[in-house]
């Protein structure tokens, strides 16, 4: 049994003309269909350019947001719908880690506050009390615990994603989403946290949810890697299968644009033209055939299934080919 | 002949109620045409305010200039107001990271790249708005006559961008400063912003200067690397050296910290240990040298004396205790196999 088990999630936001009466316009289709599963202990990797719904997947499997069909089973309980308690309950197991580091603590409570609140609002009490707790937890991420009562504006940016990640494992969840762990922070500090969550990992038996568009952060930390376009899943695969082989165009495209640290080497580039469509009015059949350099008529008729080409590895593609792009 | 851009010990101090912040101390590179310079840092490194310094935009705040930035042998810091002014858009511009914030949204683009030409030059509106749409066309925007009468609001972050670079080159300007152009866009637009720059340079022939955290696209666009740290430089070599032979333990651990898209290896990231330090307080001596791994090797205190920037190479300078010989086996042993 997996941990989590998703099935064709469908995550759309309402939109509303601004005529004389409001009536309902097409909706924006964030998350069109998303199937995954996830281990104990795994991480899978969340990708693809700004706008394609990544994001809101991750918080759509958290119920932060409410899916509006599809179906999502943790530890084989179907939590689709869960509501009230039994969502309270659920967050124990299910955490996040957000993006931003100013935004997601609270300016008004000190840094032991912010930790302690999971434990309060869980109703739990920790072996040896809730400050005890707290101190071992900042301990744990790598910050002082005499600091304790301090707040968050007295913490630098790397510091702040370590308060995230205390807060986010306090109750030793199963499953942590984190989005955009990383993308705020300097190059330097960026790996202290990559390697604070790959330790975490390693000693709680964590699964992580990685969502980020950073293809090198991700090849690092995944286990297997997710590319989305539009809302839709364009290819999946174990890293190693993914960035050896990579058999979509757009996951071609995205690696090929990716810049190397190694100076006048020549890569075969596939640039991209022009913008993401709207996911109001997305493209019929394949959604990234308007930008893909290999479109042919079949894929503005049909929409293209993911199929699964080499075990573990899933294209949805008319013309999969591997092409060396890295 | 003197290079076309020579900053010589340029400094830039904000005295500041808890003590001077020394945001540039002591920087000197030179940059010819029609080449790109990367300069390389961490957030508070020093490297926008160096670029800021350039085009002369620290007037009338508190900051303390001193030093030389001679533009064709033309000392930008003793020039007036006026005389600068006449200068920047035309002779050097800027692109900023942001460019949503660094436009007016209540003009259009088009009304905002007319006066960019018009503070220049007598032309007549109809002229300057043909040239407008003709450079919207050459940075990439489709349906420019569309696109001119919009606001900046009604761009994308890639289409906004480009309009910011047809800004910045409507006056074909020999000096362009690029400040992290690219970190807030995604890699597919970033590699069309990347392109579109190298075209347009050749066809210009204008001197770059990109400032960016990200070294894959310094390796990309910079024929010379000027890494930063604390205000200073630390290391300032050719791209190909300072790739390859990477010569300061601060530009070790940038690399040694990047987990990267063409390898295989999944093993631990070597990040740096401990912050970048505050301007207010930089540490004494080597201001790298609390997070420095090797300091050890150093034959004398680290913590004390600040080292010269000296020439371990040709054309490759570094500013470390540590010998040359000695940095070269480390990076050969200890670093080459992490990388």
């Amino acid at each position: 049994m997996s941990l989590l088990t998703v099935t064709d999630l469908k995550k759309y936001f309402p939109t509303y003309t601004t005529k004389l009466f409001r009536s309902e316009g097409a909706p924006v289709k964030a998350v069109d269909g998303l199937s995954l599963s996830l281990e104990a202990g795994e991480t899978l990797g969340l990708v693809g350019e700004s706008g394609c719904g990544k994001s809101t997947a991750g918080r759509t499997i958290l119920k932060l947001l409410e899916p509006t069909s599809g179906k999502i089973e943790f530890e084989g309980r179907d939590v689709t719908h869960a509501k009230g308690e039994e969502l309270r309950k659920l967050r124990r197991e299910l955490q996040m880690v957000f993006q931003d580091p100013y935004g997601s603590l609270n300016p008004r409570h000190p840094v032991g506050a912010i930790i302690a609140a999971p434990f309060e609002i869980q109703g739990v009490t920790p072996e040896g009390g809730v400050k005890k707790a707290v101190q071992e937890l900042m301990e744990r991420v790598g910050l002082n615990p005499e600091h304790y009562n301090r707040y968050p504006h007295e913490f630098s940016g790397g510091q702040r994603q370590r308060i995230g990640v205390a807060r986010a494992i306090a109750l030793k969840p199963k499953l942590v989403v984190c989005d955009e762990p990383v993308s705020a922070l300097d190059v330097s500090i960026q790996a202290q946290v990559i390697n604070l969550l790959e330790d975490i990992q390693k000693e709680q038996n964590l699964a992580y949810v990685f969502i980020a568009h950073d293809l090198s952060v991700v090849r690092h930390i995944s286990d297997r890697v997710m590319v989305m376009y539009l809302g839709h899943t364009m290819e999946m695969s174990d890293r190693i299968g993914l960035y050896e082989r990579p058999m979509h165009p757009y996951t071609q495209a995205l690696m090929s644009a990716v810049p190397v640290p190694e100076p006048r080497r020549d890569r075969e580039r596939i640039l991209l033209t022009g913008d993401l469509p709207s996911p109001q009015n997305p493209p019929s059949g394949c959604v990234f055939r308007t930008r893909c350099p290999y479109a042919q008529e079949r894929c503005a008729a049909e929409i293209p299934l993911p199929i699964e080409l080499e075990p573990g590895h899933i294209v949805a593609c008319h013309f999969p080919a591997i092409r060396n792009v890295i | 002949m003197s290079p076309f851009l020579h900053v010589n010990d340029l400094k830039v101090h904000f005295p500041t109620d808890d003590g001077v912040v020394k945001a540039v101390d002591g920087l000197t590179f030179d940059l010819e045409k029609g080449k790109t310079l990367g300069i390389v840092g961490e957030s508070g490194s020093g490297k926008s305010v160096t670029s800021l310094a350039i085009m002369g935009l620290h007037r009338g705040s508190r900051a303390r200039l001193s030093g030389e930035v001679l533009l064709d042998g033309q000392d930008l810091l003793k020039l007036s107001d006026e005389e600068l002014r006449s200068l920047r858009g035309r002779r050097m511009a800027m692109i900023f990271q942001d460019p949503l914030s660094a436009m007016h949204p209540y003009y259009t683009i088009g009304q905002q790249l007319v006066e960019a030409i018009q503070v220049h030059e007598k032309v007549a509106k109809k002229a300057a708005r043909t040239k407008v749409m003709d450079m919207l066309g050459r940075v990439g925007i489709p349906n420019p006559n569309k696109r001119i009468d919009q606001y900046p609001h009604e761009f994308s972050g890639g289409m906004r961008q480009r309009a910011m670079i047809a800004m910045a080159l409507i006056n074909d300007p020999e000096l362009l400063i690029a400040d992290e152009p690219t970190t807030a866009l995604d890699v597919t637009v970033q590699a069309q912003i990347l392109d579109l720059m190298r075209d347009l340079q050749d066809e210009f022939g204008s001197a770059i200067i990109m400032i960016t955290h990200d070294l894959g696209v310094v390796a990309e666009i910079a024929d010379d690397v000027l890494v930063m740290y604390g205000g200073k430089c630390i290391e300032y070599a050719e791209v190909d050296s300072a790739f390859h032979q990477p010569d300061h333990p601060y530009t070790w651990g940038l690399l040694t910290s990047m987990p990267r898209l063409d390898r295989l290896k999944q093993d631990r990231l070597l990040p740096i240990a401990g912050n970048p330090p505050s301007l207010i307080n930089l540490p004494p001596g080597c201001a790298f040298h609390p997070r420095c791994a090797f300091r050890e090797f150093a034959p004398c205190a680290c913590d004390e004396v600040v080292p010269d920037l000296l020439e371990s190479y040709p054309k490759h300078d570094s500013r470390c205790h540590i010998p040359v010989a000695k940095r070269a086996e480390l990076f050969a042993n200890v670093i080459a196999p992490r990388l």
